[in-house]
C-alpha cells in the first residue's frame, strides 16, 4: 500500500510520543513574525532556555508595518516597540531577520517561498493561520500559537496529533475569467467553514497540474478558512525549477540529490485516502463571499440568499445575523452592490502574478469616483519585480495606489483599515466582522481580477463582463 | 514543572450563540499591538461588547446575571480564522476556565488546551437545553467533568467529548509539553542530523 505525502513527511519527523498520547514532532523550518513571537520570547527568558536551531528560525515583520511610507520612526508608537522587541530578540537569539532595509521583508508567506526556504518534504511551523501556504510546494506546514512557537524555540518540536487527509480533485479546465482564488472559494463553501477540521486537504488533479506554483499557494493559503490546518499540492518539475537558484535553495551537487529526495515524499499513486472529494473544473464560477465567515459565498451571478433558504433554524439564525452585520438584502443580487474600498495584496493575493494579472486589464481604465483602491505587493522583492516591469505606474494611471510591501488591510494592524461601515472588494482570505480595522466595516472576498473589476465600476461586477473576457 | 491537575472546572455559565465565532471577534486585532498577553482580558469580544462610543451594547458577557461566569457556551467551529493565541488569552484573564461547545476549530483547541482551558464538546440540543437553565438560574452551579466526560448541573447531566490526548494532558497536570518536549533533546539531535540540518 502506498502513502500519502502527509503520511510520508510525518513519519520521517516523529521523535516519540509524549505522555499524554500526542507525537513530538520535529519541525525543519520555523517561521516568526513581530504580532505572535514576543511572548514567546519573553517565555524562553522566564525558563532559562535559548533557541536550540537558530538556524532553522527566520523572521520578518508584516503585520504592523505602515504601506505608506516605510520610514521609520512610524507613527504608532506600538507598532515602533512591536518590530523593536522583534530586531531585539533576533540579536538575542540569535536567529535570521530579514529587517525593512534588507530588500528582503515581506508577509512571511511570501518571504519562505521567494528565498528557497520553503522546501518540499518538510515540516513548517508559524505563528500564524495562513502558514498552509506553504503546502504549495509540498510541504506539511500549519499555524500555531505563541506557546508552541515557544515550544520550536526551545526544541525544533512540538506537540501534535496526526491528522487525517482529505484527497480534493479539480479536473478539467477553469473557464475564462475564473483563477486560483475562486477555486478556493468553492471549495470552501462546498465543504464548509468547518469541513476540514481534523483533516490534511491534498490538492490535486488536472487543474493543480497545470496550476503555476503562485496559483498553488493561493488555494493552500486559504486551506483553514475551510477548518483545514494544513492543505499541500505534491511537488513536481514546476517546483522544482521554483526553487531552482533561490538563495536558501541547495546548490551545486546537493541540488541534484535533494531534487530526487523532494521527489520521493510525492504521495504514491496508490496511496490511501481518509476522504476524496471530486470537483469539475467547468462548474467552478467567479465566486464572492457575501457573509461573514468565507464559505458564505455565491458566484457572482447569483443572488444573495434570503433568509429562509436556510436549511435549519441555527442557519437561518446565522444568515440573518450575517445579512444585517453586512448591510445586503436576501434574495437580491450580490453585483451591483456599491464598494468604498478596494484592496488588492495580502498573503493570498500579493504575488507578482496577481498584479500582472490585473494590470494585463486596467490600462487605459479607472477607479471609479468615490472608491480608494489600494494595491500592497507581498514583499520588498515582489514590489521591487512589479516595478521593473512598470507595474506601478499601471496601477497609478488607472486611480490605485501603489503600497510598500505588509499584511496592510487582510488585518489592518497598520494604518491602512476601513472606516465605519465602508464595504471593501478585497482580495485577502477572511471576511469576518471587523477583520479589516473598523469594528463595523464589511468585506466581500474575491480573485484580484474581479476586486479591480469592482474598483472600476464603483460596486461588485462580473469581471467576464466588465473585461471583456470571452466565455 | 508542576502543574495544576484539571480534572474538573466548577462554576457559573454563561452563553453566547452563534456558529463560526471566529478569534477576530474573539479579540480584534489591533488588541495584539502587544509584547505581553496582560491586560488581554477587557477586551475579550470588545467590538460586539462596545459600541463606537465605547459604550456597552449588552452583550451577554456584560449582563450583570451573569458576571463571574467561568465557562463558556457557544455553538459549532468555535475559535475559527487566526491563530492568536491572543484569543485564549483573553478569555482566560476575563475569567473563563472551560468552553463547552458543538465544535472547536482545531488550532484554538490546541492553544487552549495548552494553557489548561477544557475545551469540550456537546450536542447542540444539551448547550441550549443548559443555556436555557442558565438563563432561568444564573447562579446555576455547572460542573465540567473532563475526566468523567460529563457536564452537570443540579440534578441532571448530559455527556461531552474531549479527545484522549487532551483529557489526559489536562487530567494529569501534563496540559504544557514543555518538559516532555525538552526530554528528548539527543533524539532530536540525531533527527536534526539525519535530515541535514546540521
Amino acid at each position: 500500500m502506498g502513502k500519502t505525502l502527509f503520511e510520508k513527511v510525518w513519519e520521517s519527523h516523529v521523535i516519540g510520543t509524549l505522555s499524554n498520547g500526542q507525537t513530538q514532532l520535529l519541525i525543519d523550518t520555523h517561521l516568526v513574525h513581530e504580532v505572535t513571537s514576543p511572548q514567546a520570547f519573553g517565555m524562553l527568558r522566564d525558563l532559562g532556555l535559548k533557541v536550540a536551531y537558530p538556524h532553522r528560525t527566520f523572521a520578518t515583520v508584516d503585520h504592523i508595518v505602515p504601506t505608506d511610507s516605510q520610514v521609520e520612526p512610524f507613527a504608532d508608537p506600538l507598532a515602533a516597540a512591536m518590530i523593536a522587541e522583534l530586531r531585539k530578540n533576533a540579536v538575542e537569539f540569535g536567529i535570521t531577520y530579514f529587517d525593512l532595509s534588507s530588500g528582503k521583508q515581506g508577509i512571511v508567506h511570501v518571504v519562505g517561498p521567494e528565498q528557497g526556504i520553503t522546501q518540499p518534504g518538510t515540516t513548517i511551523a508559524c505563528g500564524d493561520s495562513h502558514t498552509a501556504t506553504h503546502g504549495a510546494f509540498g510541504a506539511i506546514a500549519f499555524g500555531i500559537g505563541t506557546t508552541q512557537v515557544r515550544d520550536i524555540l526551545a526544541t525544533q518540536t512540538m506537540a501534535l496529533g496526526k491528522m487525517k487527509v482529505r484527497r480534493i480533485n479539480v479536473d478539467g479546465r477553469l473557464r475564462p475569467g475564473v483563477y486560483a482564488k475562486d477555486v478556493i472559494l468553492h471549495i470552501i463553501r462546498l465543504l464548509g467553514a468547518n469541513g476540514g477540521i481534523g483533516y490534511a486537504y491534498e490538492y490535486g488533479g488536472s487543474v493543480f497540474d497545470a496550476f503555476t506554483m503562485e496559483e498553488r499557494m493561493t488555494v493552500c493559503n486559504m486551506s483553514i478558512e475551510g477548518g483545514a490546518r494544513c492543505g499541500y499540492v505534491n511537488p513536481d518539475e514546476k517546483t522544482f525549477e521554483y526553487l531552482k537558484g533561490r538563495p536558501y535553495s541547495p546548490k551545486g551537487d546537493d541540488w541534484e540529490a535533494t531534487v530526487a529526495k523532494w521527489r520521493a515524499a510525492a504521495s504514491d499513486a496508490d496511496a490511501k485516502y481518509d476522504d476524496v472529494v471530486n470537483i469539475k473544473a467547468e462548474d467552478i464560477p467567479p465566486t464572492v463571499t457575501w457573509g461573514v465567515s468565507p464559505d458564505q459565498a455565491v458566484a457572482v451571478t447569483e443572488k444573495v440568499p434570503a433568509v429562509e433558504s436556510g436549511a435549519t433554524p441555527a442557519a437561518q439564525v446565522s444568515i440573518k445575523e450575517a445579512l444585517e452585520y453586512m448591510k445586503l438584502e436576501g434574495g437580491a443580487p450580490i453585483k451591483g452592490t456599491k464598494i468604498d474600498v478596494a484592496f488588492i495584496g495580502s498573503c493570498t493575493n500579493g504575488r507578482l502574478s496577481d498584479f500582472r494579472e490585473v494590470a494585463k486589464f486596467i490600462k487605459g481604465r479607472h477607479v471609479a469616483k468615490g472608491v480608494k483602491a489600494i494595491v500592497v505587493p507581498g514583499s520588498q522583492i515582489v514590489a521591487k519585480l512589479a516595478e521593473n516591469e512598470g507595474l506601478d505606474k499601471v496601477f497609478n494611471d488607472a486611480g490605485f495606489e501603489w503600497r510598500g510591501a505588509g499584511c496592510s488591510m487582510c488585518l489592518a494592524m497598520n494604518p491602512d483599515k476601513l472606516v465605519g461601515d465602508q464595504l471593501c472588494a478585497s482580495s485577502s482570505n477572511r471576511n469576518f466582522k471587523g477583520r479589516q480595522g473598523s469594528p463595523t466595516g464589511r468585506t466581500i472576498l474575491m480573485s484580484p481580477v474581479m476586486v479591480a473589476a469592482a474598483a472600476i465600476t464603483g460596486s461588485i461586477a462580473d469581471a467576464r463582463e466588465v473585461f471583456g473576457m470571452s466565455a | 514543572m508542576a502543574l495544576a491537575k484539571v480534572t474538573q472546572v466548577a462554576g457559573t455559565g454563561v452563553y453566547v450563540p452563534g456558529s463560526d465565532i471566529d478569534t477576530d471577534r474573539i479579540i480584534p486585532a489591533r488588541f495584539m499591538k502587544c509584547v505581553t498577553f496582560d491586560g488581554l482580558g477587557e477586551y475579550a469580544f470588545y467590538d460586539v461588547r462596545y459600541d463606537k462610543d465605547g459604550k456597552l451594547k449588552g452583550h451577554p458577557l456584560d449582563d450583570p446575571r451573569f458576571k463571574g461566569a467561568g465557562i463558556l457556551l457557544s455553538g459549532s467551529n468555535f475559535g475559527c480564522g487566526s491563530s492568536r493565541e491572543h484569543a485564549p488569552q483573553a478569555l482566560y484573564r476575563f475569567g473563563i476556565r472551560a468552553v463547552i461547545a458543538e465544535s472547536f476549530a482545531e488550532i484554538f483547541f490546541g492553544n487552549c488546551t495548552t494553557l489548561g482551558i477544557p475545551c469540550v464538546v456537546a450536542s447542540g440540543t444539551d448547550i441550549r437545553m443548559l443555556a436555557a437553565e442558565i438563563e432561568r438560574n444564573p447562579q446555576l452551579e455547572v460542573t465540567v467533568d473532563v475526566a468523567a466526560g460529563r457536564v452537570s448541573f443540579e440534578d441532571q447531566d448530559f455527556p461531552i467529548s474531549v479527545p484522549d490526548t487532551a483529557r489526559e494532558a489536562l487530567t494529569t497536570g501534563q496540559w504544557d509539553p514543555i518538559a516532555g518536549l525538552l526530554e528528548n533533546k539527543e533524539a532530536v539531535h540525531q533527527r536534526m542530523t539525519a535530515l541535514g540540518w546540521v
